[in-house]
């Protein structure tokens, strides 16, 4: 090796004051450190100030979805309408002794559990699968959950005005209780988005959680009364259903628009207490991990 | 020096950890349960091995190494994205950080993009606005920019990216091989971009195999080895012993070919 650069070391040429001293040093000139995680509010405040970034980031990310296809956004309205037909075909034939209105009552389920399934196995892909922007800006990294959790938000639009298409078209008077369908889906989407913080930071630690999670989902879609009703399950298990998250999302729906059912304060509370549960811990299980993002 | 620092790295190490793919050679004793999976082994690489330094207002150091010497992960810690392992980075803002990767989102037009990468370095809705024009003008790419980005150039693509990225006026600007694509009229426009951004009182930090480059650029230079500072100072002096270095291995490998 060469001889007079090799004896020049580290501390000969930079201008650092002493050793040890750096942290000091930095704050007599104002200098911050980078990268080091805020506190959980002063997080929410970084997160708020970047809500444009957020909204932009979900309104492009929707658009550019399907700007590849022929017939562009109308796929948002064709979609949802063939998973109905097909639901409503294919557990017709299956099942004998079918709910009152049927195909609302099927489609009503699939729509909803649609919603909160997305959310999640979407969410779970939102810091991975956004390796290009969170290599190249710093930015704090809950605002991909947000923003995946709300994409699937936009997509629910016009899923909701199919679904009043169809119970309408099925023989359901249009009430007013229809408008409850917007603070249910706002609470619903509350849910999605802490579940969908929960699994954004599982995947960054095990990737192959990724694998799993749709058979996961599809434990939640059978058994939550979707294509049968909750009758069908022993007394005994029956309370289980009926506290579980996804079942009372699709009944918060079902009372609003079904006339078979009728709104409960109970179910209300029961979804209420998931969204809260669900945000709270997400969102502080994803900001632990904040220094961790991007790292692999 | 009498200007003001606006970044301190302090005694910094970057340890990364990666999957390692295919199999491992049966060492040692190992658990039943890891013999039985086929769990991928981890493997710990110290890319960034205690780097300390001061950069100043008004300054441009170039950083030069070989490849894999750590120059972009030492880059990528310091604009906070990757965790060090031990040491602090201290910084006046949050510094911004240029990179050929730094790929934005290739489905979107460029128009798009540079509304969201203008929102990402955080500026405001408005100020995106204001320098919309700018932006579009710096970047040079007429009516690609209504386009996906996938259509892009590589050439035009960094363009973009670098345009956007100068947007912002951050104190600390990390600039990672980011002018190697452009063609020799974008090299010398980027190259006046980053001298008006030291001017206005920034420090810049260029990444770059191009010496030429980083000789016009820069007035301070690093030379990394390895994840250490082999030598740091005045940039003539750091490259003609970086050049020296580079010769004398160059020398060496053809010696061994001979024999």
């Amino acid at each position: 090796m060469e001889t007079s650069v090799n004896n020049l070391r580290p501390s000969d040429v930079t201008d650092l004051p002493a050793p040890g001293t750096a942290a000091e040093f930095a704050a007599r000139h104002g200098l911050r450190r980078v990268g080091a995680r805020p506190g959980p509010i002063r997080y929410l405040r970084q997160l708020w100030e970047r809500r444009h970034f957020t909204m932009a980031l979900a309104r492009s990310r929707f658009i550019a979805r399907n700007q590849q296809d022929r017939l562009g956004m109308l796929w948002n309205v064709l979609s949802p309408l063939i998973q109905a037909a097909v639901y409503a075909t294919v557990f017709g034939i299956l099942f004998t002794s079918r709910p009152d209105n049927w195909p609302a009552y099927v489609v009503s389920g699939v729509f909803i559990f649609t919603f909160s399934s997305r959310a999640i196995t979407e969410g779970a892909k939102a810091v991975t699968g956004n390796a290009g922007l969170v290599r190249a800006v710093h930015f704090p990294r809950a605002v991909l959950p947000i923003t995946t959790t709300l994409i699937q938000l936009f997509r629910m639009l016009p899923v909701i005005a199919v679904l009043f298409v169809i119970v309408a078209a099925t023989g359901e008077p249009i009430t007013r209780s229809w408008l409850l369908v917007i603070p249910a889906l706002a609470v619903q989407a509350v849910f999605n988005l802490g579940v969908a913080f929960f699994t954004a930071r599982i995947t960054t630690h095990i990737p192959d959680f990724t694998q799993l999670l749709p058979f996961v989902m599809r434990i939640f879609f059978y058994t939550s009364a979707i294509f049968y009703e909750i009758t069908r399950f022993p007394e005994s298990v029956r309370p289980i259903v009926e506290l579980s998250p996804i079942y009372t999302y699709i009944a918060l729906v079902r009372q609003a628009v079904l006339g078979d059912f009728t709104p409960h304060a109970f179910t209300w509370y029961v979804g209420g207490a998931w969204a809260v549960l669900a945000l709270v811990v997400g969102y502080f299980f994803f900001w632990q991990a904040e220094e961790r993002y991007g790292r692999e | 020096m009498s200007s003001p620092p606006t970044l301190v790295v302090d005694d910094l190490h970057v340890t990364y950890r990666v999957l390692v793919g295919g199999k491992r050679a049966p060492k040692g004793r190992r658990l039943f349960l890891k013999r039985a999976l086929p769990l991928r082994g981890t493997r710990r690489i110290q890319a960034v091995r205690g780097v300390s330094f001061v950069g100043y207002e008004g300054e441009a150091i170039g950083v030069v190494g070989r490849n894999g010497s750590g120059k972009s992960t030492l880059l990528r810690a310091i604009a906070g994205l990757v965790v060090p392992a031990k040491g602090a980075v201290y910084a006046d803002g949050q510094p911004a950080l240029l990179g050929v990767n730094a790929a934005l989102i290739n489905d979107l037009s460029g128009e798009r993009n540079v509304t969201l990468g203008g929102l990402a370095l955080g500026l405001s809705p408005k100020e995106v606005r204001e320098r919309y024009q700018d932006i579009v003008e710096f970047a040079d790419i007429g009516d690609f920019i209504n386009l996906p980005m996938r259509t892009y150039s590589s050439g035009m693509a960094a363009r973009l990216r670098f345009a956007i990225a100068t947007a912002t006026t951050r104190r600390v600007l990390l600039v990672d091989e980011a002018l190697a694509t452009g063609d020799a009229e974008f090299r010398d426009r980027s190259e006046e971009k980053i001298r008006q951004l030291r001017d206005e009182a920034g420090t810049v930090l260029l990444v770059s195999h191009n010496l030429a480059e980083i000789e016009r650029s820069c007035n301070r230079a690093m030379w990394l080895d390895q994840g250490q500072i082999r030598m740091a100072g005045d940039v003539g002096e750091v490259l003609d012993a970086y050049r020296q270095a580079t010769r004398a291995r160059r020398k060496g490998r053809l010696g061994q070919g001979r024999k």
